[in-house]
Formats: C-alpha cells, sequence, structure tokens
C-alpha cells in the first residue's frame, strides 16, 4: 500500500499542484475581477453576466461552432475515405499510408505560416491551382466570409492521424465477417453498411469526440494566421480567452470563459455519448 | 472467370488513381514550401506563380539562420523538449507501474481520477497555473514548461505505460518477490527493460508535443532571449513579413527533427496513433 503510493506520488503531487489547486483557483478567479497585480477582488456572477452581453464572446463562440460544424464532418468522412482505400490488399499502401500520414505529425507554426502563404490571394498555391481550372480564386484569410473556410481546409491536411485510427480499426475487423456476409450474397455496399460500418462505429465514435473537443480549441492558426481577424471572422473562443487573459489581463473574466467552454465541452459530448448510444455496435465481451 | 478478373483489375485502377490524386494534393503544400524556400527573391511573386526556382538558392537556408537567433531558440528548444519529454516517460513509467503492477484498495478510483483530468480542458488550468508561477517567479524562464512534466508524465502516457504493463505476465513480479527483490528493482530492473515499444511511443508523442508547443511558450516566455523555435519563428515573421523564401526556409528547418524522426520511427508513430484511438 505504502510502496503504491510512493510509486503514483509524482502524479498525485502533480495532480494537487497542477490540475486541483489550479481549478479551485479557477472557479474562485471567475467571480472576480483580477489582474495578476493586484489581489483578486470579489464581484460575484458579474463576469458570467457581462459575457452574456459580451458581442466578442458570442461571435467567438459562433466562429467556433462554425469551424466545428465544417470541419469535424469533412475530417470524419476524408479520413474514412482514404482508409478505406488504404485497407485494401493491394501492393504499395504503406507509401500511400506515409504520403497522408506525415502531414499530420508536422503541426505548429511552421504549418500555420506554409497556409499563410499558400492562401496568398496573388501569389499562393491555392489560387495558383484554381487558375489552372478557369476560377479565379477569393481572398481567402482577407476575406471575413473565406477565412473560416480556408482554416477549415488546412485543418484537412492534417486528418493522419485520425485516417491512421480508423485504419487501425478497419484492420481489427475479423475477415470472417466478410466472408459470411459473401455467402449472404452481400456485396460492396451491403458489406460495408452491415458489416464495415457497425464494426468500425466505436472508431469512428472516438474520432467524433475527441476531434469535436480538438476544434474547440483552436489557437495557433487564429493567432498567427490571422491574429483573430478580419472583422473577427477568426476570433476562436480559446484565442479570443487567450487575449482576454494575456493581452487584458482579465484573469477573472477569461477563466469565466474557460468554464463555459468546459460546460460546453461536457455538454456536447454528453449529447454525442447519448446519441451514440443507438448508432454505436460495441461487441459483447 | 474474365469478367471477375476485370472487375478485380477495374478495382486494383480506381483505388491507385484516387489514391494518387490524393497524394498529389496532399503531397503539394510540401512541395511549394521546398520550391518557395529555394526561390531567388525575383521569382516570389512571379506572376503567374511558378513551380522550379531559377537558379535554386541553397543560401536562403543559411541567410534564414543569420537572419534570427536561431541557434538561441534552438538551444532553449532542445533544452525543453529534451527536458520535457525525460520527464514525461521516466515519471509516467513510474506512476503507471503503482497502477499496473501492484494491488492496493482504492487503485481504480485513483485511476479514475488521472482519467479524469483528462476531461478538464487546458483553459481552465492555463490562468491559475499562470499564477502560480508567477509567484514562484519562473515567468519568462524555461521551467514553467519543463517542471510540470516531472509530476506524473500527463494522464495519456500514464495510461498508455499502464495498458502495456498489462500485458506483462504476473509471475515475472511473483517470481523476482520470493527472490527478495524491491518493487523499486521489478520496476527498474524487469518490467521496464521490456518496455520499450511504448517508451519510443511514448516518447515520441511527448517530442511531437513538446517541440511544436506554441502556446506554453506565448503565455510564459517574454524575453526574446528565452524564446524556443516556435515563437521564435513567429517573431521572424514579424520581422520580415514578406519574405517567403526565408520564412519558408526556417519553418523547413524547424519542422526538420520531426520529418527525419517521422521517416526513422514511423512504425512508433502509427503504433501510437493506433493505440490512442483503439484504447477507447
Amino acid at each position: 500500500m505504502l510502496t503504491a503510493w510512493l510509486f503514483i506520488s509524482p502524479w498525485v503531487l502533480g495532480f494537487l499542484l497542477f490540475s486541483a489547486l489550479p481549478i479551485g483557483l479557477s472557479v474562485y478567479y471567475s467571480f472576480t475581477s483580477y489582474n495578476v497585480f493586484q489581489p483578486p477582488r470579489w464581484i460575484g456572477l458579474a463576469n458570467y453576466r457581462a459575457l452574456t452581453t459580451d458581442p466578442l464572446f458570442w461571435k467567438a463562440l459562433y466562429n467556433t461552432a462554425y469551424y466545428t460544424f465544417l470541419s469535424v464532418p469533412l475530417m470524419m468522412a476524408l479520413s474514412l475515405g482514404v482508409a478505406l482505400l488504404l485497407n485494401s490488399k493491394l501492393p504499395g499502401m504503406r507509401l500511400f499510408r506515409t504520403v497522408f500520414f506525415l502531414p499530420s505529425v508536422l503541426s505548429g507554426v511552421g504549418v500555420a505560416l506554409l497556409w499563410l502563404w499558400i492562401f496568398n490571394p496573388d501569389y499562393g498555391l491555392i489560387n495558383l491551382a484554381l487558375s489552372y481550372l478557369g476560377i479565379e480564386g477569393p481572398l481567402w484569410l482577407f476575406s471575413p466570409q473565406w477565412s473560416k473556410p480556408a482554416m477549415v481546409i488546412m485543418s484537412l491536411w492534417g486528418m493522419g492521424g485520425v485516417m491512421v485510427i480508423n485504419l487501425a480499426g478497419l484492420q481489427s475487423i475479423p475477415p470472417q465477417l466478410y466472408e459470411a456476409a459473401r455467402v449472404d450474397g452481400a456485396t460492396g455496399w451491403a458489406q460495408f453498411r452491415y458489416v464495415t460500418l457497425p464494426m468500425l462505429s466505436p472508431t469512428l465514435f472516438f474520432n467524433f469526440v475527441t476531434l469535436t473537443i480538438g476544434s474547440f480549441q483552436v489557437f495557433t492558426q487564429a493567432y498567427v494566421m490571422t491574429d483573430g481577424g478580419p472583422v473577427h471572422s477568426t476570433l476562436f473562443y480559446v484565442f479570443y480567452l487567450f487575449q482576454t487573459a494575456f493581452e487584458s489581463l482579465r484573469m477573472g473574466y477569461a477563466s469565466a470563459m474557460a468554464w463555459i467552454l468546459f460546460f460546453v465541452i461536457v455538454t456536447v459530448s454528453l449529447i454525442q455519448i447519448a446519441v451514440s448510444r443507438r448508432l454505436v455496435y460495441y461487441e459483447e465481451n | 472467370m474474365g469478367s471477375i478478373k476485370a472487375a478485380k483489375t477495374a478495382y486494383a485502377v480506381t483505388v491507385y488513381a484516387l489514391l494518387a490524386l490524393g497524394s498529389v494534393a496532399f503531397l503539394m503544400p510540401l512541395l511549394w514550401m521546398l520550391s518557395t524556400a529555394l526561390k531567388p527573391d525575383a521569382q516570389l511573386f512571379a506572376y503567374p506563380p511558378e513551380w522550379i526556382p531559377k537558379p535554386p538558392q541553397w543560401r536562403n537556408f543559411l541567410d534564414a539562420i543569420e537572419y534570427f537567433p536561431f541557434w538561441r531558440y534552438l538551444r532553449n528548444s532542445v533544452i525543453v523538449t529534451v527536458l520535457a519529454v525525460f520527464g514525461q516517460v521516466f515519471s509516467a513509467s513510474i506512476v503507471a507501474y503503482g497502477f499496473a503492477r501492484l494491488r492496493w484498495p482504492g487503485r481504480e478510483v485513483v485511476f479514475f481520477l488521472v482519467l479524469a483530468t483528462l476531461m478538464i480542458p487546458a483553459q481552465v488550468t492555463m490562468i491559475p497555473q499562470f499564477v502560480i508561477f508567477t509567484w514562484l517567479g519562473w515567468v519568462d524562464t524555461l521551467l514553467p514548461l519543463i517542471v510540470p512534466s516531472f509530476f506524473g508524465g500527463g494522464a495519456f502516457n500514464v495510461f498508455l505505460f499502464r495498458q502495456y504493463y498489462r500485458t506483462i505476465p504476473r509471475e515475472y513480479n511473483d517470481a523476482a518477490r520470493i527472490d527478495g527483490a524491491s518493487e523499486w528493482r521489478i520496476f527498474w530492473q524487469i518490467i521496464l527493460p521490456q518496455s520499450k515499444p511504448v517508451i519510443a511511443t511514448a516518447a515520441i508523442f511527448a517530442f511531437l508535443w513538446t517541440w511544436n508547443d506554441f502556446m506554453g511558450p506565448v503565455i510564459y516566455l517574454h524575453s526574446p532571449e528565452n524564446f524556443t523555435l516556435p515563437i521564435g519563428l513567429r517573431a521572424f515573421q514579424q520581422q520580415t513579413g514578406t519574405e517567403w523564401d526565408l520564412l519558408m526556409a526556417a519553418s523547413l528547418i524547424v519542422m526538420l527533427p520531426v520529418i527525419v524522426l517521422f521517416f526513422l520511427l514511423q512504425r512508433y508513430f502509427v503504433q501510437g496513433m493506433a493505440l490512442s484511438g483503439l484504447n477507447r
């Protein structure tokens, strides 16, 4: 017993110092006005009340929801499509897997700068490619209408990790199931619908939840590529939270924002779990 | 029989065609990056844009490095990455032993607490952590980016190690205990040496996370001499603005360790990813 607690003691200390204490402080700060230099001043629910009438808060929430609704389904579909292709037992699949997987391990500022250049309306790659097709491309990151779609396109380039998870899921489906389906006369689509999809549904559900949580937390793109603009069109929630906390030093207000984010994430995850009860197939152990 | 063969060929052709098309789309941004990095200034803003740098300016890589305090940032990035990766792997491997190889009352409850911390978004703890590090006087040093790694190594890593330890037969522990070995010796001399695959996987993910981390450095590092490469790159961008050849060259240099590691250890990248998905 003592030995066990000694083994887990690094985690216990870390939990107390970097999780439990901060969580407590965060709840407290969210009811205060606090700029780090002066002690926090209790203001009750004022932060939460002010948030309900803060147009930028709603804008940030809207932008984040917009991004999530576009990015997550497209990412799910693309990563599943590529995984299905890579799961065919043809030679050369490892090479293709490498190509699709590589971009997802590159992330951060370098990738953001690369896409900033790709989306350059005059000299960038995307509008060059569109011009081959005879299309005059939009202003992308300089346009309030196109800035979020641009960031969704960029996010799709990083679908490799999800694709690999799907591929592992596909490869763990027992081949006997497909044989049985063939005996019953199931063709390609029927096999996909009645074998692949149900067997893969727990994996797809996992991706759905983690991708949604991840897309609520976009930050680097907004910071490096657009600074939240143009006209706040890429002011994502966490970026606004960061600005509020570390640029305006409104720690109390930002803490309230963090808790609202927490409740949004929990609510959305609970809804996803509730829906999944009917759609996800779990094997009996 | 001929028609079955024809159908199989048609299937293969379709799969290859789609994959080839997708591969082109996925590789294009990287080729574009390389092409830009090698372009002479005059060619950068050619209209319509050109693919082949004429002539390739390999000097751009040297110029980019000289343009900003690259070596200083590299040094900081290496310090943070090496120590944080070591801290996370070492710490998680110890903690997971307590959860996987020892039986004690309350183990399941405490482990549930470990997993529960995964549910708390980083944004909730980010502000108080900043306040705590301000009290400690650690803001604008590398310490806030390093020290927390040594305290448990992160819930995900603990989880990875625990899953792996559970696949090692119990008999190893029983036999060693009969020989009078302490738990620490069993961990250090028997269990850990068998855990190389999970060490590799955890180390790779810790490396990716720390090397690419942007938000942490932006919050904690304020003086340029303390910058890591990602925020150094950001500062470089603000300085140079439109010198895309140098910016792309610098970005490629920062990405290079990740790319090299990816090609050397792709197996572990794939395993780690697959594990995180399948252990739902």
